[in-house]
């Protein structure tokens, strides 16, 4: 009983800002809620949900978060691996090298959308200066202007802020194998490629499904990155789930439908949670 | 051996760049004046330390110094709340007989995957109702139940591993269980307690969606939707906003430097437990 109590105040305050406010937004979705005009709600039954699966913007936002959470997380892993096997090895500026790496983290997100909206700026930004010294680039290019290239830009801006993260993430994880699996190895003459697909791979599976469930999950919410270096354009193709929900809800302040795609975005984050838990439990089971 | 030295020397070179150069520049345009930094080609040093841009940002329109205060009152206390319900959930869940315990496990961990747009639509119309939008308490509240998970996981394992010996020696003696707590246990997991402030006081400090949209008015903004609205007449003033960006992420930059070590282990714990 008593150790029921010590959780109470935690448990107690995650449900009632975490949990009821889903279950009132599945509520919510079922009337129409229009905050600009102050009247009260109507209720409209599944008008709200039937508009969600015949809104053009909506295949478009899932089509865009899906793309960017894709694109991000799998580039995000393979530079973070890499990373970490090649810094694996002890030598004298580790800690500078681990204390760096966490500054792209500990950046609030607002302050690296800025700094990356201006190095991708059309033109004063530095990435159009550095592809066009290099001789890639024939002239300055409007990244964040251009629908092919938007996306594009958003990612590279995502990669940074969080390649470093994964790279620790697997780092300790790396360090968490024991050394002598390695020699024996070496004695039975395997080489490093054989140690990495038998040894280090495998071993380090946990460690890479428990980073990318929770890489999958924030890419997939992203909001922040999207909203300042692009706001959702050019022309929707930077739009992702929480920027078309946000600009219902607080741009269009039609709380009714906002609320059904809250509860889309939801689900799909579900759908994505219970299929890494099942990837993870088969993982454990190595 | 060699070849190794120099290639493992290449790869910390690139990867110091990577991760390092985008801050620097950040930097170096903070420094530079208006006529540098619209100018192309891209200068990648400056020649003079234009300070003025530091200057604007306490003089301009925008209540900055009301902004920093802000968000520093936010983070505080949510770190504080954090902590202490934390401990007290951690502590039960790691040594204590709990009943339903991997029921309450599940909520405190799944609530750390919802999705915070899908709760912030009817957040805002219930705190609208109670008068909580454009508080210090409206955005508290929210981010503590955001932080908790972590806290939990964290102070959760960490209290697992301590030895019992003391623990038993104490309640021989006779010590209630929220004596043993306070006084024997929690000093023994200042290491985790200092790692959980850190994080929560980190994500507290950088939140954007809730503050964007509970709290509106330049009274009770923070600092991070502050930073997005710096006026420009023709342009984005962008060296004033790369200005107050430095100052905003001087203090997190430094707990950084300063608490590397605690930072990675609070990390990993949590992604690799």
């Amino acid at each position: 009983m008593k150790g029921l109590l010590f959780t109470l105040p935690a448990l107690a305050l995650i449900v009632l800002i975490v949990f009821i406010p889903i279950v009132f937004t599945f509520y919510l979705g079922l009337f129409h809620v229009d905050l600009k005009t102050q009247s009260a709600p109507v209720f409209v039954g599944l008008k709200n949900y039937i508009k969600l699966f015949t809104d053009q913007r909506v295949y478009q936002a899932l089509s865009n978060t899906t793309f960017f959470t894709a694109a991000s997380v799998s580039i995000e892993l393979i530079l973070g691996l890499s990373f970490a096997l090649l810094l694996n090895k002890r030598f004298r500026f580790r800690g500078l090298v681990r204390t760096s790496s966490l500054i792209p983290w500990a950046l609030p997100t607002v302050v690296t959308a800025l700094l990356w909206k201006w190095i991708f700026n059309d033109q004063y930004g530095i990435i159009n200066e550095l592809l066009f010294r290099i001789g890639l680039l024939r002239d300055y290019k409007a990244w964040l202007g251009q629908t092919n290239t938007a996306m594009f830009s958003v990612i590279a801006a995502d990669v940074w802020k969080t390649t470093p993260f994964i790279t620790i993430i697997l780092l300790a994880g790396l360090q968490m194998i024991p050394a002598e699996l390695y020699e024996q190895s070496k004695v039975d003459g395997a080489g490093s490629l054989k140690q990495f697909c038998y040894i280090t791979l495998p071993l380090l599976v946990p460690s890479i499904l428990v980073a990318l469930l929770f890489r999958t999950l924030d890419a997939f919410r992203i909001f922040d990155l999207v909203y300042i270096m692009t706001g959702g354009g050019p022309g929707n193709s930077t739009e992702t789930l929480s920027s078309y929900t946000y600009k219902t809800l607080f741009s269009f302040l039609d709380f009714g439908y906002g609320a059904t795609l809250s509860c889309f975005t939801f689900s799909c984050i579900l759908i994505i949670s219970v299929v890494y838990l099942v990837f993870l439990k088969r993982g454990y089971e190595y | 051996m060699n070849i190794k030295k120099v290639v493992l020397f290449f790869v910390i070179v690139i990867f110091l760049l990577f991760v390092l150069f985008p801050f620097y520049w950040q930097l170096i345009c903070s420094l530079k004046p208006p006529l540098e930094i619209f100018t192309r080609p891209p200068e990648f040093f400056t020649k003079k330390l234009y300070l003025k841009n530091y200057y604007d940002i306490f003089t301009s329109s925008i209540p900055f110094l009301n902004y920093l205060k802000n968000s520093f009152i936010v983070a505080l206390f949510t770190a504080i709340i954090s902590i202490i319900f934390g401990c007290f959930a951690g502590y039960a869940l790691g040594r204590m007989k709990v009943h339903y315990k991997n029921i309450i496990l599940g909520i405190i961990l799944s609530s750390a995957m919802f999705p915070q747009i899908a709760i912030v639509g009817p957040l805002f119309l219930i705190f609208r109702k109670l008068s909580l939008l454009n508080t210090y308490p409206g955005l508290i509240i929210p981010y503590c139940s955001f932080g908790l998970p972590l806290v939990i996981w964290l102070m959760m394992n960490f209290f697992k591993d301590l030895p019992s010996d003391i623990e038993d020696a104490a309640k021989i003696d006779g010590a209630s269980t929220i004596q043993i707590m306070i006084k024997i246990m929690t000093p023994l997991a200042i290491p985790g307690i200092i790692t959980s402030i850190i994080l929560v006081f980190i994500f507290a400090w950088n939140e954007f969606l809730f503050s964007l949209i509970f709290n509106t008015t330049q009274a009770m903004r923070t600092v991070t939707v502050g930073i997005t609205m710096f006026p420009g007449l023709y342009e984005i003033p962008w060296g004033t906003i790369f200005a107050a960006s430095s100052v905003v992420t001087l203090p997190v930059v430094i707990v950084v430097l300063l608490l590397q070590k605690r930072i990675v282990a609070g990390l990993t714990a949590g992604a690799l437990k």
